[in-house]
């Protein structure tokens, strides 16, 4: 089961509260773990990803095992530890002011 | 007893202000959507507890939210806008090409007679509209294709359809918006589009009597007489009386023609209002006095309204989409502020009143008379 942790303002469209969990089939990455959240929370589509390119935000952020993955190709493997569930993958709003 | 709702969006959020026919005292819920952007919300005239709302981010883009009960619950309808084709080009700010993309809905129009039909103004200017409540978003791209796009430049505030009027007579008509570019109208339901601009002079623009590069603020019309237009233009308040083809100058004695809003009487259609700003550098009031105009012969004789309003050092500003009237009898009159004030007045402007004064800055408002 997949961790990922939403920023607040997500949490509230998605209407969930804490981690989502996910079940991602196959090679668990960016690409396969947004999916599988769109899936489950039609209302984040076009909020994290375009709707159409699917290239992320740019204020949004893709964190997990304290490294920043947002600049990683949407198909490279996540770590073990974000397939395993032992670690959240973290979808954060970028620090921008205002 | 009539009730007056009035829908306020803002910088961090939306508010619902609800009063009754007397508009003396408001209950006020909100924020909904905290800490977003509320650029417009409108409800529908077939349905008055039926209410759309567009809601966006920096972060996390754009959400179209409806209400099927007069604002007190939501939920997340379509907000996926693409371009019909191959997008293009249109003007940027050095006049190089660049290419059309979407940032956020500015103007939600619902149809005077199907709540299922909206059409949505969105940056980078372009016109969309649903049928199914909002689930799904089309463009009428006949707009953005019919020959003038490619000139199309963005104002300061970004390149943004803001106005969608629905003539009343005659669903085919609609008329349109857009900083910088200026007026349109189509009469065959949004297939074909024109430029109505003849008669705008607009001297920061290099011919400033363009077929289309004008700044177009706001534009108005009452219901019972839709081939009358009134505009706030960037600079000038212009009105047209032969469904756009056609304007003049009607600024008169006004004491700058600067502004952004305009509206008009919900039962008299040659009174109208706007809110003088001191001038494109200086977004706020002349003298930091906030004062209304009103003309109640369709332009050129204007009378300052003051009764209630700051009458020193404030310096707001009241932004395109931030008055409103009510149909009550006496007419209400609504503005909000970029201070955060919404004022109102329930006598057609002789006097007004804060009816809430600390929200976010205020993006929009717009009222709706329930029985």
């Amino acid at each position: 089961m997949i961790r990922v942790a939403l920023p607040q303002h997500l949490r509230t469209i998605a209407q969930v509260k804490g981690e989502v969990r996910l079940e991602v089939q196959g090679q668990v990455t960016q690409r396969a773990i947004l999916d599988a959240l769109e899936a489950q929370y039609p209302a984040l589509q076009g909020t994290i990803r375009d709707h159409v390119t699917k290239k992320r935000r740019p204020f949004v952020r893709f964190f997990a095992c304290a490294e920043d993955l947002s600049h990683e190709s949407p198909d490279s493997p996540l770590p073990d530890s974000v397939a395993s569930g032992t670690e959240p993958f973290l979808v954060v709003g970028a620090i921008a002011g205002g | 007893m009539s009730k007056v709702r009035v829908l306020v969006g803002t910088r961090k959020g939306a508010f619902v202000l609800t009063s009754d026919g007397k508009r003396d005292k408001w209950d006020i819920s909100g924020p909904h959507f905290a800490g977003w952007e509320i650029y417009h919300m409108k409800g529908s005239p077939a349905d008055p507890n039926r209410i759309y709302a567009s809601q966006t981010s920096g972060w996390f883009g754009q959400m179209i939210q409806r209400s099927n009960d007069g604002g007190k619950t939501w939920e997340p309808v379509g907000n996926k806008f693409v371009y019909d084709g191959v997008p293009g080009t249109h003007q940027w700010y050095d006049g190089t090409a660049h290419p059309w993309e979407f940032k956020r809905v500015w103007h939600l129009e619902p149809s005077l007679t199907n709540p299922d039909t909206v059409y949505a103004g969105i940056e980078d200017a372009a016109l969309f509209k649903t049928t199914d409540g909002g689930q799904n978003w089309e463009e009428l791209s006949g707009l953005r294709k019919h020959g003038s796009g490619p000139r199309w430049q963005p104002g300061a505030g970004g390149m943004c359809l803001h106005t969608v009027i629905l003539d009343p007579t005659n669903d085919k008509r609609i008329y349109i918006a857009i900083s910088a570019a200026g007026a349109f109208r189509t009469d065959d339901g949004g297939v074909s589009w024109k430029p109505i601009n003849r008669g705008l002079s607009s001297q920061y623009i290099p011919d400033p009597n363009a077929e289309v590069g004008h700044c177009v603020h706001h534009v108005s019309m009452h219901n019972s007489r839709p081939n009358t237009l009134f505009m706030q233009k960037h600079w000038d308040v212009m009105r047209s009386d032969n469904a756009g083809d056609d304007w003049k100058e009607v600024s008169g004695n006004l004491p700058t023609d600067f502004g952004f809003v305009i509206d008009v009487h919900a039962h008299e259609p040659d009174t109208i209002y706007v809110v003088p700003i001191k001038s494109d550098s200086e977004h706020y009031p002349m003298d930091g006095k906030l004062r209304v105009y009103r003309s109640r012969s369709g332009g050129n004789e204007w009378e300052e309204l003051g009764k209630g309003l700051p009458d020193r050092d404030c310096y707001v500003n009241v932004l395109r989409d931030a008055m409103a009237v009510d149909s009550l009898d006496d007419c209400g009159i609504y503005f909000g502020t970029t201070g955060g004030q919404v004022y109102a007045s329930a006598n057609s402007g002789d006097s007004w009143t804060p009816i809430v004064r600390d929200l976010p800055a205020v993006l929009s408002v717009e009222v709706q008379s329930l029985p």
